[in-house]
């Protein structure tokens, strides 16, 4: 009876330290992260105003505003995004629903997902420049820095969309065999709307990815702070306008806070917009 | 039927394409690497007296030491403070600062490295100058790519966990559980291939990051004695050169790229032996 | 059960293999057919004037400027400033992906196929923390400095403290002319940190209070002026001052070329004479650089 009431209160203790160092671990994190932000918007907020969102940037970037490069840093977004997500969630797709884990196509195109995770983003920008700009002649273009960063997301993308997929309960695939829906059906009808939460947590993964690059574009959608009349033009990201600022520009400090303040800002209205749509999909595709 | 042939042609056309990314890359990467490798001797890489690619001295493995000794460093402190914020998110918070905590960090992993680092340099430096200088150190590189993949460990763990089927937990609690009994025994072992895809995923970002890495650590080329001796990482040392470097040195910074990507490499075939290993 | 019906998919799959070859053939031609018309539009947008400049990142916020001035002077020109270092532009040039190269340097005895046209002079300056007591140091005690020979500030005239060495990475033009003015090799000197842009070497020793570095002067002046706690070291009796850099009595600068594989013609001579007249040198100025005269 004592023994029993020992271990009980042992694993009181137990359970008692965990919840402690794991409520430390969160607000030592909590504090360290506000404590960036905080310099952000300390640093930052003083120069932000309507012109800065409105105007195009003057004298390297010191004074004016951001516009013209919000708008190419969208526009490479919205290319990175439009190539990279049905490449890679139709080989997470493939990888999960079609091919046994263990073949060896299966493992090949996981590995070499892997491989890719891990090539330094400079890398990504060399070859981006080596091969879309020079070889297929897009030249410095919004384009050729959108393809490079769908090639930078793909591993990305395509780990997390498999995690979700594979945590699909299995029974989900049973029924709908058993009720003789064809593969295609149970997966756009089931599978997907089940998975949908952790595919739009992927998802904001990749665009927090690829609003923060700097490397890979530097080489590949270019430096040019006009704004862009087509695809084809070069346009600078906003990460790199910050980098440009902050590492290139006596003086650009100021402007560099408050455009990173318009990147968080921007990232956080993508992230609620994301999962709001994320959620909804998933209650209206499974009850009805 | 003729859905499901269609869907599995589009679905293998995807994938292929994958596959033909990175393989176009590594061409890419050894064409450019060729002049270095087909004239120097790998072995020149391993044991020349120094870094000084102007003075065609070429070693690289003071740098490969400053990359493995960041990146386990990084994961070391983001790997637990990662997976305790995931189960702070998923098992123990309350609804509303769970979905304001998560929401935080979603933000912070969109944060641009140039940020960090510039925060690095300058707040983090001078505080560890304070303490030992000269600040710009293996610590500092620690500290920042800490904070950089702590927001795809967390993300990752989280959407792992989030994932494991009511059921298991309902029946963990039934068998009288405590709640970290049935994180520990039950969610984790359920959600292990999440959380460690995303830890590879973290340790790949941690090997290849740039920017950040490049303003705080200091970039000198050595093997580092203490935390507090600067490092270069060859991430950064191509990032540093590139733009400058012409001919072998160029050849060379690209050999550096392959030996990073090779690092991962091993990483991925680890990662993958351990699983079979597991499900054995 | 369902792990069956995977399988038998999977191998109904491969007996049709023939078909799935096809149909990536066929994904592969949409996407080479995209690239093409992409490329097809590229002659027609390049003929209505436009230019490309790309190379040193010292000269691309400059050039920037100056571009933008002159499109304004002539409708219907584009001129697209990329930037990469300067091995970037003789590299272009050279290829001929850009008509013309930045380059923060002179050129260099291997590169005489090229023709270089200064816009602008810079000066690199020593600098140390404002909280540092020492006010200029001899070329042997820098020297003697960055090669690790003076350990302490007391050494040089300071407090009893460790000296932080700050260098500029391989290849930066910064640190050829550095290693140039000191008579020395990149391998004899003992750095703590190693960096990249100037902008970082000036936090640095903000953030550093025993620190020495070399950055350009004219961010240095500027940064200085700001009220940031950087100090410039005068260098051989010379104050330090983007002023001294013009009347050309500071020993340590540099020019700022524009560079092109051949005899200008057309547009490039045009921007290229643009860019050296006296209409660019409130825009140089404002960069902080030294405005040249055209002959």
């Amino acid at each position: 009876m004592r023994e029993m009431k020992n271990i009980h209160t042992a694993q009181v203790l137990r359970e008692r330290a965990v919840q402690f160092l794991i409520y430390v671990a969160v607000l030592l994190i909590s504090a360290v992260f506000i404590w960036i932000l905080a310099d952000l918007a300390r640093g930052g907020i003083a120069h932000l105003s309507w012109e800065f969102l409105t105007e195009s940037p003057r004298d390297a970037g010191r004074a004016g505003g951001i516009a013209s490069i919000l708008v190419s840093t969208l526009l490479i977004l919205l290319v990175a995004l439009l190539t990279a997500v049905p490449v890679a969630w139709t080989s997470a797709i493939l990888l999960v629903e079609f091919v046994p884990a263990d073949s060896p196509f299966g493992k090949t195109v996981r590995f070499s997902l892997h491989v890719l995770a891990g090539v330094p983003s400079i890398v990504f920008g060399l070859f981006g420049n080596a091969f879309f700009c020079i070889y297929l002649g897009l030249g410095f273009s919004i384009l050729s820095g959108g393809l490079t960063l769908a090639c930078m997301l793909l591993p990305i993308l395509t780990s997390t969309a498999e995690a979700g997929l594979r945590a699909v309960p299995h029974a989900y695939r049973m029924s709908a065999s058993a009720l003789g829906m064809t593969h295609t059906a149970a997966l756009v009808h089931l599978i997907l709307p089940a998975a949908a939460p952790v595919l739009a947590a992927g998802l904001l993964l990749g665009i927090g990815r690829a609003l923060a690059e700097t490397a890979a574009l530097l080489f590949t959608s270019g430096y040019v702070e006009r704004m862009p009349d087509s695809l084809l033009d070069s346009g600078r990201a906003l990460a790199l306008h910050i980098f440009d600022l902050s590492m290139n520009v006596p003086g650009g400090d100021m402007p560099a806070y408050a455009s990173a303040l318009v990147l968080a800002g921007l990232l956080l209205c993508i992230n609620i917009t994301a999962m709001k749509f994320a959620h909804g999909l998933q209650r209206r595709k499974i009850m009805t | 039927m003729l859905t499901d042939k269609l869907l599995m042609g589009i679905l293998r056309a995807g994938a292929l394409m994958a596959a033909l990314v990175m393989l176009l890359i590594l061409i890419f990467l050894m064409h450019e690497s060729w002049p270095a490798l087909s004239t120097l001797s790998i072995g020149r890489f391993m044991t020349d007296a120094s870094w000084h690619p102007l003075e065609g001295a070429y070693n690289l493995m003071p740098m490969l030491s400053g990359t493995l000794l960041a990146s386990a460093g990084a994961l070391l402190l983001a790997v637990p403070l990662g997976l305790a914020s995931a189960i702070f998110i998923v098992f123990y918070a309350p609804p509303y600062p769970a979905a304001i905590y998560k929401r935080l960090i979603e933000l912070l992993s969109g944060i641009p490295s140039v940020v960090f680092g510039f925060w690095g340099l300058t707040t983090l430096v001078p505080l560890i100058n304070q303490w030992h200088p000269p600040g710009a150190s293996l610590l500092a590189g620690i500290g920042v790519l800490a904070l950089m993949i702590l927001p795809t460990v967390t993300l990752t763990a989280y959407t792992a966990l989030a994932a494991v089927p009511d059921e298991l937990l309902r029946n963990a609690a039934a068998l009288g559980l405590s709640r970290w009994g049935m994180v520990q025994g039950v969610a984790m072992p359920a959600a292990r291939t999440g959380i460690a895809a995303g830890i590879i995923l973290a340790a790949a970002r941690a090997l290849g990051e740039t920017m950040a890495v490049l303003m705080v650590a200091g970039n000198v080329v050595q093997y580092p004695e203490t935390l507090f001796d600067p490092v270069r990482t060859l991430a950064a040392n191509i990032a540093l050169e590139t733009a400058y470097a012409m001919g072998d040195h160029r050849a060379v910074l690209f050999v550096s790229g392959l030996l990073l990507m090779l690092l991962v490499m091993a990483l991925s075939g680890v990662a993958g032996l351990l699983e079979k290993r597991r499900h054995a | 059960m369902s792990l069956i019906n995977n399988r038998l998919v999977v191998k109904t799959g491969m007996s049709k293999n023939f078909r799935y070859v096809l149909i990536h053939l066929f994904f592969l031609a949409i996407v080479v057919a995209c690239v093409a018309q992409a490329q097809a539009q590229m002659p027609t947008k390049t003929a209505s004037q436009r230019l490309v400049l790309t190379g040193s990142s010292t000269i691309a916020p400059l050039a920037g400027e100056i571009a933008r001035r002159f499109e304004s002077l002539h409708p219907g020109v584009r001129i697209d400033v990329q930037t990469g270092g300067s091995s970037r532009g003789i590299h272009d040039v050279r290829k001929g992906i850009a008509a013309i190269g930045m380059v923060s340097r002179a050129l260099k005895p291997d590169e005489a196929d090229l023709q270089a046209f200064t816009i602008a002079q810079d000066g690199i300056s020593i600098i140390v923390h404002a909280g540092n007591p020492v006010i200029t140091l001899s070329r042997k005690q820098i020297a003697d400095i960055y090669t690790g020979r003076i350990t302490h500030w007391n050494a040089a005239g300071g407090t009893d403290a460790r000296i932080t060495v700050v260098n500029k990475a391989e290849g930066r033009s910064t640190l050829e002319l550095f290693l140039d003015y000191l008579q020395l090799k990149n391998s004899e000197i003992k750095p703590h940190v190693i960096i990249g842009d100037n902008a970082q070497g000036i936090k640095t020793v903000i953030g550093n209070p025993h620190a020495i570095g070399y950055v350009s002067i004219g961010a240095a002046e500027y940064e200085a002026r700001r009220g940031a706690p950087v100090r410039l070291l005068s260098l051989g009796g010379v104050e330090a001052s983007v002023e001294n850099v013009r009347q050309g009595i500071f020993p340590l600068s540099r020019p700022l070329n524009l560079v092109t594989s051949s005899e200008p013609q057309g547009l490039v001579r045009r921007f290229i004479e643009f860019a050296r007249s006296p209409q660019v040198h409130d825009l140089v100025r404002a960069q902080y650089f030294v405005p040249v005269n055209a002959d």
